[in-house]
């Protein structure tokens, strides 16, 4: 069983697959988001429904490309052999 | 009746034994260690053991509560893991310096008082080191020496801090630290904040770990950042400090774990990430907040440890450790994808997984706190971690390009120290009671929610989508990332270029001076001093001696060989200083 969900994740020919049951699971996510009861909310953002894949969305592209920018232009990336 | 075991104790002493058993007997006493070890932390009853006295100063060698029995028991857990999946290796070097090191940590998290702590806290450093070394090769070596370096300096910060504190306060035992921040109180938080790996005291980590052997890096990804969250937790509980540099931390290593192409070094990264959110948990100081601290090391060691193991595996079966140079494995190793991806669901905190009820005690309690900022940072970071643990690296290692290894499922014991650790990680995710029973504080948080639920999803599944569109960006480069050891690498070499260059044509010019000018000068002040030597003081000298040797003659004639002329001379001795001590004395 292990190895048949492995494969589903890994074998080209299952990637239309994956795709749709990918973007299928994103809508789902944010529709449950408009329904679930929100009690505490204590900051701004509690109270906006779809704001956490808002934020996660921007999070991970904020991350991306300021640690590139870090990475290339700020010089944390080095040859491998710059210790040597 | 004895109540009280120490484990760390039973894992020094029961590592003597080791390099004498052979075969099966060995494998067996090695699980039966830690497994003593994890009964007498569940059967540990709170209280003061081992009192002492030791140069004047009062010595507990063990204060058990509730904070150092969640540590002590993970950290017993852990050793049971990390032993099981260390079983294949023949030799008995680093079974050894493991049970040591494990035995330190305990020993740390059970301390009553500085010097035991101290002792402890250098055994670690030590016996973790031996872990690199075992590596063997230039590379493992030097990176061995440079942490040894970073722990002996970061051992006489504490050390420093602790002399300072005994002598300011009159008691070394360990406690939270009272009255304002002195010198003697910053030097021991230096100490503990270059173990929890706190920027900029953090390269160390990233340093040593990816070049550990493949089972010693499990265990240091276990006890050496998670003894200093213990002991910060313990002395300083609230400090503000902490909250911020914790915050960064959790931001640093994601930032960086971006970068890096070393699948362990990546892992590495996000041990500095999520010891980050610790630091701030300890930092906030609030019931909650260390309540989140505890069980988030808890539920980390872990995690933490499976995904070393899972990238572990594969080095152990391909030989190579760099992103660039993997890809494809899922076809032949797909138990240690299903495996490592547990690890990774659960250091990204999915619903149901352990990181799930325990890194989102953390951010709950800095929302309590009203700290809005460290909230959101601290969840943008779980965004990252989910990218780079969840994401790149199982996408680059185990699919992406077939880099068409030859590969296989590792060793059995390694699988099943990893299905151990899964099972833990998924039974702390489900059944998170066990667990907050266990923390210091009474628990009032309820992570199953469906606001959290939906939140958390949302978070993680639209990083996802990040990172399918932009796939291409993150792609690992063949390059190593600048940190803060470049000041004792690269830094270090400008260091003794200066002491090369410059210094020594200061040197050679001093030298030159010396020889053309100040030497002739003393050539002729010395034989100037032989002249006056020769035809001055040694006439003096001669002549004393001339009549040292003329006394010497007369004195002789006084020895006659006769009793009596001796015990008259005695007798007139005593008179004589009878007569002295009553003039003089009286």
């Amino acid at each position: 069983m292990i190895r048949r969900v492995v494969d589903f994740f890994g074998e080209a020919r299952y990637a239309e697959q994956r795709r749709r049951l990918f973007y299928l699971a994103l809508v789902l996510i944010v529709i449950a988001d408009f329904l679930v009861p929100r009690e505490h909310a204590e900051y701004l953002w509690d109270r906006l429904p779809g704001w956490s894949a808002v934020y996660g969305f921007l999070s991970c592209v904020l991350l991306i490309f300021v640690s590139k920018f870090l990475g290339h232009q700020g010089g944390l990336m080095r040859r491998e052999d710059y210790y040597d | 009746m004895i109540d009280f075991v120490h484990p760390a104790l039973l894992f020094i002493l029961g590592a003597l034994p080791i390099p004498f058993l052979k075969g099966s007997i060995r494998k067996a006493y090695l699980m039966l260690i830690p497994a003593l070890a994890i009964l007498a932390v569940l059967t540990v009853q709170p209280g003061s053991y081992g009192a002492a006295e030791f140069i004047g100063q009062e010595i507990l060698i063990a204060k058990v509560d509730k904070l150092s029995i969640v540590f002590a028991t993970v950290f017993t857990i852990m050793a049971l893991i990390g032993m099981v999946y260390a079983l294949h290796l023949t030799g008995a070097g680093e079974h050894v310096a493991a049970f040591v090191y494990a035995g330190s940590a305990l020993g740390v998290v059970f301390a009553g008082d500085y010097l035991t702590l101290f002792l402890f806290w250098e055994a670690m450093a030590f016996a973790s080191a031996y872990l690199v070394f075992a590596q063997g090769g230039e590379q493992a070596i030097r990176a061995a020496f440079r942490y040894l370096m970073v722990h002996i300096t970061g051992g006489v910060a504490l050390l420093g801090g602790v002399i300072l504190h005994g002598l300011a306060t009159g008691s070394l035992l360990f406690g939270p630290i009272a009255g304002g921040m002195d010198v003697a109180a910053y030097l021991i938080l230096a100490g503990f904040m270059l173990n929890a790996a706190v920027p900029p005291l953090n390269a160390w980590l990233t340093d040593a770990y990816p070049e550990a052997t493949v089972t010693g890096a499990v265990f240091m990804s276990a006890f050496t950042t998670k003894t200093a969250v213990y002991v910060l937790a313990r002395a300083f509980p609230g400090t503000e400090l902490l909250v911020w540099l914790g915050t960064i931390m959790a931001l640093y290593g994601v930032i960086y774990a971006v970068l890096e192409n070393d699948c362990r070094r990546l892992l590495a990264y996000h041990i500095v990430s999520q010891v980050g959110y610790m630091v701030a948990g300890v930092g906030i100081g609030t019931e909650m907040a260390v309540n989140g601290a505890s069980s988030h090391a808890f539920a980390h060691i872990l995690y933490k440890a499976l995904l070393f193991m899972g990238a572990g595996a594969v080095i152990y079966v391909t030989g190579r450790r760099k992103l660039t140079e993997l890809g494809g494995l899922y076809r032949t190793m797909p138990l240690t994808v299903a495996l490592y991806m547990v690890g990774a669901f659960a250091i990204s905190a999915f619903p149901f997984f352990s990181g799930f009820v325990t890194k989102s005690m953390v951010v709950a309690a800095a929302g309590q706190d009203h700290r809005a900022l460290v909230v959101l940072a601290l969840t943008m970071a779980s965004s990252g971690t989910f990218l780079h643990t969840g994401l790149k690296l199982p996408y680059y290692m185990f699919f992406g390009t077939d880099q068409r290894l030859e590969a296989r499922e590792p060793p059995r014991n390694m699988l099943v120290a990893m299905g151990m650790a899964a099972v833990l990680c998924i039974a702390i995710g489900v059944f998170p009671q066990p667990l907050y029973a266990l923390l210091p504080h009474p628990v009032d948080f309820e992570p199953y929610t469906g606001v959290h639920i939906t939140e958390s999803l949302g978070i993680l599944m639209f990083t996802a989508l990040g990172f399918v569109l932009f796939l291409r960006a993150l792609d690992p480069e063949n390059t190593i990332s600048i940190d803060t050891d470049w000041f004792y690498r690269r830094a270090a070499r400008y260091f003794t270029w200066l002491a090369e260059k410059p210094l020594a044509r200061y040197e050679k010019a001093v030298s030159d001076i010396s020889e053309t000018a100040v030497l002739p000068f003393l050539h002729g002040t010395a034989r100037a001093g032989l002249r006056i030597d020769l035809n001055g003081v040694d006439a003096v000298v001669n002549g004393v001696a001339r009549s040292i040797l003329r006394g010497g003659g007369a004195l002789r004639q006084l020895q006659t060989g006769v009793v009596t002329h001796y015990a008259l001379a005695m007798i007139v001795g005593v008179i004589a200083a009878i007569a002295v001590f009553a003039v003089v004395w009286r």
